[in-house]
């Protein structure tokens, strides 16, 4: 299978009082086009290995990888300029929180419109049917209204929908989904998750899908990285989660209430220095 | 003695009414969740309770004494609240030794060096931490600072608004152990706001669903466990969250 996205030796650095400190120590991925589920806690570097693909990390972050290819082109060498035109068009990203990633003063329609724009010239009227569409597969009843709405006007689980609508009409090759529904009521959040797994099903893209739910990652993935304070501990099948080798990895599915919970006390993780 | 006897309580916010005739008791000792999605009044009726949504009818009752429309001492010497996020509920420019101490000035309550030492000890939070601003603790710790925070008044009922949902799931493990333990230790009554069913699988002995400001159905733990929910509603939370649809 040719790789969608091959990644070695990823390192994020951010300078720190008391010297430089690696968030993500030497991460190694190779994905095709398929879904990779990245599970692990606050500060495991979960996140910043997913930004670090689209080169969102701001000074004084400093990204180096001995390889970071996309599709055969090389990532890290290519200009603000080249790498906007990836962004949005062949690899894009939906947030945690539609709240805050949602511009306030414009309205759906305009916003999904203007991802569209960003990378191809059309006509207004195509510009309308293909957003329609997009927010009909988003599973949105009434279009032609959501349309003219301000996302303060919609609930949260209709705003990560029109995220995501807004994310997949360029027709990326590549979707990057940090804790897409983890703002969301649990009724909603499948629903969100179904969605987008059928897209990238029926669109044949890749999926990176960052969480720390490892249910829910082991449900709508074929494989999954545990991340744990940069490295990744654990690589296994999705299907393959409860029979987890690495301590760390059966910590965390144990530490987890279930809904016929009968222990009397949750087995808790030993804590390493630096994660209390 | 019921420790809460809620009975036919409306809550509105301005012109708009939140909560619909909502009754439930619970009995001292007892830990009793509020389950449903967002938007559905189960934080509202916490703050009912607590004294900080003010315009209410119907009758909230605390260890049998009717409860005012405002905030009363007496009443937060039996009763306290832990929030949701430990990050916002902690004041940024405040020790912890001073954010437990201030409750004890409140009430003049004297000897606050050893309560704060003993609190802090029942909470699992070491000595060292105690001249410390919350920016140098981890969530977890903050979380234990907030608990803390409400259990130095020695309180007979906590209300738990989501006490773990801003935590990491290994961390949440800690917290809720903590809190079984502490209701264990010193006979508390809990009253815990919550969407996440496993958790109230976990700490509590019943539950109420709510949906757009009604309870819909009061059930017992083990209801929960066996699957045995009534209403279709709530069959359906209980659903959503045995599994995801797929595994």
């Amino acid at each position: 299978m040719n790789a969608l996205l091959e990644i070695r030796n990823l390192k994020v650095t951010f300078p720190t009082a008391r010297g430089p400190v690696d968030v993500v120590k030497g991460l190694s991925l190779t994905l095709g086009r398929e879904r990779l589920g990245i599970v692990g806690e606050s500060g495991s570097g979960k996140s910043m290995t997913g930004r670090s693909i689209l080169r969102l990390i701001r000074s004084p972050g400093q990204v180096t990888a001995d390889e970071m290819t996309f599709n055969g082109t090389d990532l890290l060498s290519l200009s603000e300029k080249q790498m906007r035109s990836i962004r949005g068009a062949r690899i894009s990203m939906v947030m945690q929180d539609p709240k805050f990633s949602l511009n306030p003063v414009m309205t759906i329609g305009d916003q999904i419109a203007e991802a569209l724009l960003t990378h191809q010239k059309l006509g207004r009227s195509d510009i309308r049917s293909r957003t329609l569409a997009m927010l009909e597969a988003v599973r949105i009843n009434d279009p032609e209204r959501v349309l003219g709405l301000y996302p303060h006007e919609v609930s949260g689980g209709m705003g990560q929908r029109v995220m995501i609508a807004m994310m997949l009409i360029p027709e990326p090759d590549l979707l990057i989904a940090d804790e897409p529904t983890s703002a969301l009521d649990v009724s909603v959040q499948a629903q969100v998750l179904e969605i987008i797994d059928d897209l990238v099903k029926r669109k044949g893209m890749g999926l990176i899908l960052i969480s720390h739910d490892l249910d829910l990652v082991s449900a709508y993935c074929d494989r999954i990285l545990v991340m744990r304070s940069g490295e990744v501990v654990e690589e296994c099948d999705a299907g393959e989660l409860k029979n987890a080798k690495h301590p760390y990895t059966r910590g965390l599915l144990a530490s987890i209430p279930r809904l016929d919970e009968s222990r009397d006390e949750l087995p808790v993780l030993e804590r390493t220095g630096a994660s209390t | 003695m019921n420790a809460l006897a809620i009975d036919n309580l409306d809550i509105s916010y301005g012109d708009s009414k939140v909560t619909h005739g909502i009754g439930f008791e619970v009995a001292e000792g007892e830990s009793f969740a509020l389950v449903g999605e967002s938007g559905s009044g189960k934080t509202t009726v916490l703050k009912a309770i607590a004294g900080m949504a003010k315009s209410w009818t119907g009758s909230i009752s605390v260890f049998g004494e009717q409860r005012t429309h405002g905030i009363d001492r007496a009443f937060a010497k039996q009763c306290q609240m832990v929030f949701q996020d430990p990050y916002g509920s902690l004041h940024p420019r405040k020790t912890v030794d001073a954010t437990l101490s201030e409750p004890l000035t409140i009430h003049g309550i004297g000897n606050s060096g050893e309560r704060v030492d003993e609190v802090m000890q029942s909470v699992g939070l070491d000595r060292r931490f105690r001249f410390r601003f919350p920016h140098q603790l981890s969530g977890g710790q903050r979380q234990r600072v907030a608990i803390a925070r409400a259990l130095i008044l020695k309180p007979r009922m906590l209300l738990l608004d989501e006490p773990t949902s801003a935590l990491d799931v290994s961390v949440q493990a800690e917290i809720l152990n903590l809190l079984k333990r502490l209701r264990r230790e010193q006979g508390l009554t809990y009253l815990m706001v919550t969407h996440n069913l496993p958790v109230v699988s976990f700490l509590c002995d019943r539950l109420a669903v709510m949906r757009h400001g009604r309870v819909v159905e009061v059930a017992s733990v083990d209801q929960l466990k066996r699957g045995a929910l009534v209403d279709t509603y709530s069959r359906e939370l209980t659903r959503f969250s045995a599994s995801h649809p797929k595994t």
